[in-house]
């Protein structure tokens, strides 16, 4: 009976379906057993989380008959915890960045997820072997790899437009303002590739002893030219409003608005951050049956390829690989648009998360005090 | 005679009991555990307790014995079993960074059973633990009590000989937030009194009719919403906003040198102002209302012009009115957390959202409450330093 899914759009109408069955579970409780036939899932809103859906939520509430409920937010575990300790968990499935989902699993936010629970390859091969190297964590299931690049939009480079990190960097040959996530994460490692160190060295820069301060110097030389974003639906917005000559952005949202919004952009594959992320379930969740069979759901070699139908982000098992196709809509070969496409990887740095949740705070606090000076 | 004054007194007691309590739940409570959390992080001591016994009569510099290192593995290898590790070692982390990683990694890579050399053991789980970085990290991590919430937020630190330093100064956050905070608090006094002392004259001597009219344009600004007022801020002040356009319009800026007006300091002052503005009018007015015009007459007909009158009759009257409206606006001011954040983009942001980042995002709640006592000591220490100057009891809010 309950085979729709909730479909309504913008943050009005999924902050009232949230609202709504929060209070029908707070209301009716235990004894209707509410949890059962709905699951709210925590994406990353705008172009992502509709591919998700399309991709992975819809099909799975068709199949299972549990309602989805969709709801955004953009990363970090502070939410989480908060939930978790005040025992009042209402986000059942969430959609994080590794480095999160390492250190939220280590710290118990996250239930445990067996991954011989997860489904094999088709031919067979049990998921332990099937996953890349790496990107499975004792708390996820499913997965995508993507890559924070950085894009310009045509009209803002009649001339020679930028090609390496470092043009992002150089105001004088590329003048304009720049578009950057606030916070420290991949802008520490870009500024480093910019200012000359090769990819394979930049975390152990990092970690040595003057490597944050050489990030931070090269950050100074754009700083009051940067506009920071919050959410990665705002770089193709802002790209298109020319707001900003040139931004960092999430791959596949540059090509979503390259393809389906038709917009005049370009991306820089020199210097891409590539990470990957992956579903995890809250701890204590009401819902957990249901969650642990979403997990499952999204770690099928079928479902995971899915979402590269329609935005660019590629799966994290092997067997997966191969079942990457054409855009949904414009039919466009998607294998080159991929981050993890070999002509894209040519100065791409793998994003060291051991090194992020080991230095985040520090990070994040030292980032804070140089963005209010 | 006496036993109903007392049972009539007892019940004007009672009567009061509600409100005490609700001022005991929401406020003087509130601050105690603030006050607690700020000194108190029990968290890793409890988890370590035998690591940290061990540790006690250690030297601080060569290499701890075996116990310490049994302890350590033991626990370790304990709190990961329960999927308590992680926690614990955030909180080590938060003293030397790496710690983390190094702690969960040892955690693990011990199996069960008890080895032989558990410094071996340890050791070659990860050798971070022949150095004494490490231990030195636990056991400031494990006390129980500690001032460094306090150091943090006044951007101090312990040396490795335990000596307070101030931190290298690319790395100074919070002292130089809250002088920003004082400065910036203090010019919106100032500003709201310039402003706002000239608007209470007008209405406490205009004629009725006029002055009902001129306090409704004061109030219903304070009446409505403080996110309509700073979002409204926003419309007016942004790039592509109202101000701007009529600049462009009327030809005073060219048309791609747009003011910054917000996400700014600029942002910041101009909506703070705005918002406080009549909590200063408001005491003013009522003193103002308070003081017969037969004053200033009076000085007038033994021979003193306007000015005169003025310094040594009108303003020594409305000093308690000032007073109250600058203290009112100082202390709103100085914690002022929602408008910063929604206007004061890069450069405007003051130590409340400071406060605001720690608890809600870092989720450091310590260093937050070490904050939030800093502040409050401020507004004590102003308090006093007002109370000398001025003295409270000349302050009225009403007449």
């Amino acid at each position: 009976m309950k085979r729709h899914l909730n479909t309504r759009e913008g943050l009005a109408g999924r902050l009232r379906a949230a609202a709504g069955a929060g209070l029908l579970c707070a209301s009716v409780g235990l004894l209707a057993g509410c949890g059962s036939d709905s699951l709210t899932v925590v994406s990353w809103g705008g172009s992502y989380a509709e591919a998700c859906r399309r991709a992975q939520f819809d099909p799975f509430a068709a199949e299972s008959g549990v309602e989805v409920l969709l709801e955004s937010y953009n990363g970090g575990l502070a939410q989480i915890r908060a939930q978790v300790d005040t025992g009042s968990v209402h986000w059942d499935v969430v959609d994080l960045e590794f480095a999160d989902l390492a250190r939220g699993c280590d710290e118990g936010l996250f239930e445990l997820v067996d991954i011989d629970q997860l489904p094999p390859a088709p031919d067979g091969t049990p998921a332990r072997d099937d996953f890349f190297e790496g990107t499975v964590s004792a708390c996820g299931g499913g997965g995508l790899y993507y890559s924070t690049v950085f894009a310009y939009n045509d009209e803002s480079f009649p001339g020679e437009p930028p090609s390496r990190i470092g043009d992002f960097f150089d105001l004088e040959e590329f003048p304009g303002r720049r578009g950057m996530r606030r916070s420290a994460l991949v802008n520490l490692e870009m500024a480093l590739m910019a200012d000359g160190v090769p990819p394979e060295e930049v975390y152990a820069t990092l970690s040595g002893p003057d490597g944050v301060d050489r990030a931070f110097r090269k950050l100074d030389t754009i700083k009051d030219e940067v506009v920071w974003w919050d959410a990665g639906a705002q770089p193709p917005q802002m790209l298109a409003d020319r707001e900003v000559a040139m931004s960092t952005a999430y791959n596949g949202r540059i090509f979503t608005a390259q393809t389906v919004d038709r917009q005049p952009f370009t991306i820089v594959w020199d210097g891409q951050v590539l990470d990957y992320g992956q579903f995890a379930i809250v701890a204590g969740t009401p819902n957990l049956e249901a969650a642990m069979d979403f997990l499952k759901f999204a770690s099928r070699v079928e479902n995971m390829a899915a979402v590269g139908r329609y935005i660019a982000y590629s799966p994290t098992r092997r067997s997966a690989m191969d079942l990457i196709s054409t855009h949904f809509e414009s039919g466009i070969d998607m294998r080159p648009h991929m981050p993890n496409a070999p002509e894209n990887l040519g100065r791409a740095l793998q994003s060291d998360w051991q090194w992020w949740t080991d230095h985040a705070e520090e990070m994040n606090e030292r980032f804070s005090a140089w963005l209010a000076r | 005679m006496a036993r109903p004054l007392r049972s009539a007194r007892l019940r004007a007691a009672a009567l009061t009991l509600p409100l005490a309590a609700f001022v005991v739940v929401t406020f003087v409570a509130p601050l105690a555990l603030m006050l607690v959390r700020s000194v108190h992080e029990p968290q890793v001591a409890d988890a370590l307790p035998r690591t940290l016994a061990a540790l006690e009569r250690w030297d601080g510099g060569s290499l701890p014995g075996e116990p310490a290192f049994r302890a350590l593995g033991t626990e370790l290898r304990e709190l990961d079993g329960r999927r308590g590790l992680g926690a614990v070692a955030t909180r080590v982390n938060r003293i030397e960074s790496g710690m983390r990683s190094r702690m969960l990694a040892t955690g693990r890579a011990l199996g069960p059973g008890s080895p032989e050399s558990w410094r071996d053991a340890v050791l070659a789980a990860d050798p971070v633990w022949g150095e004494a970085r490490a231990w030195l990290a636990l056991q400031r991590a494990g006390e129980r009590f500690t001032l460094r919430h306090y150091l943090r937020a006044l951007d101090l630190d312990r040396d490795s000989s335990g000596a307070v330093v101030r931190i290298s100064p690319d790395q100074r956050i919070y002292v130089p937030l809250l002088l920003r905070t004082l400065l910036v608090s203090l010019a919106i006094t100032a500003i709201c009194l310039v402003l706002g002392y000239p608007v209470a004259y007008l209405i406490a001597n205009a004629p009725p009719s006029r002055s009902n009219l001129l306090l409704l344009l004061v109030l219903v600004p304070f009446w409505t919403s403080l996110l309509v007022r700073t979002t409204s801020w926003i419309v007016l002040l942004q790039n592509q906003g109202v101000v701007n356009d009529i600049l462009v319009a009327v030809g005073l800026v060219a048309e791609d040198g747009r003011l910054a007006l917000v996400y700014n300091m600029f942002g910041t002052l101009v909506a703070m102002t705005q918002i406080l503005l009549p909590f200063m009018i408001l005491p003013l007015y009522a003193v103002m209302n308070s003081i017969s015009p037969e004053h200033m007459r009076a000085a007038s007909s033994l021979g003193a012009t306007f000015r005169q009158g003025f310094v040594r009759v009108y303003w020594p009257q409305t000093m308690p009115g000032v007073a109250a409206g600058s203290l009112l606006v100082f202390i709103l001011a100085i914690g002022y957390y929602i408008t910063p954040a929604l206007v004061g983009g890069r450069t405007g942001q003051l130590i409340s959202n400071m406060i605001a980042y720690h608890m809600q995002e870092s989720l450091n709640w310590g260093l937050a409450a070490a904050l939030g006592v800093i502040l409050l000591a401020c507004v004590a220490v102003l308090y006093a330093v007002f109370d000398r100057l001025v003295g409270i009891e000349r302050m009225r809010l009403a007449s």
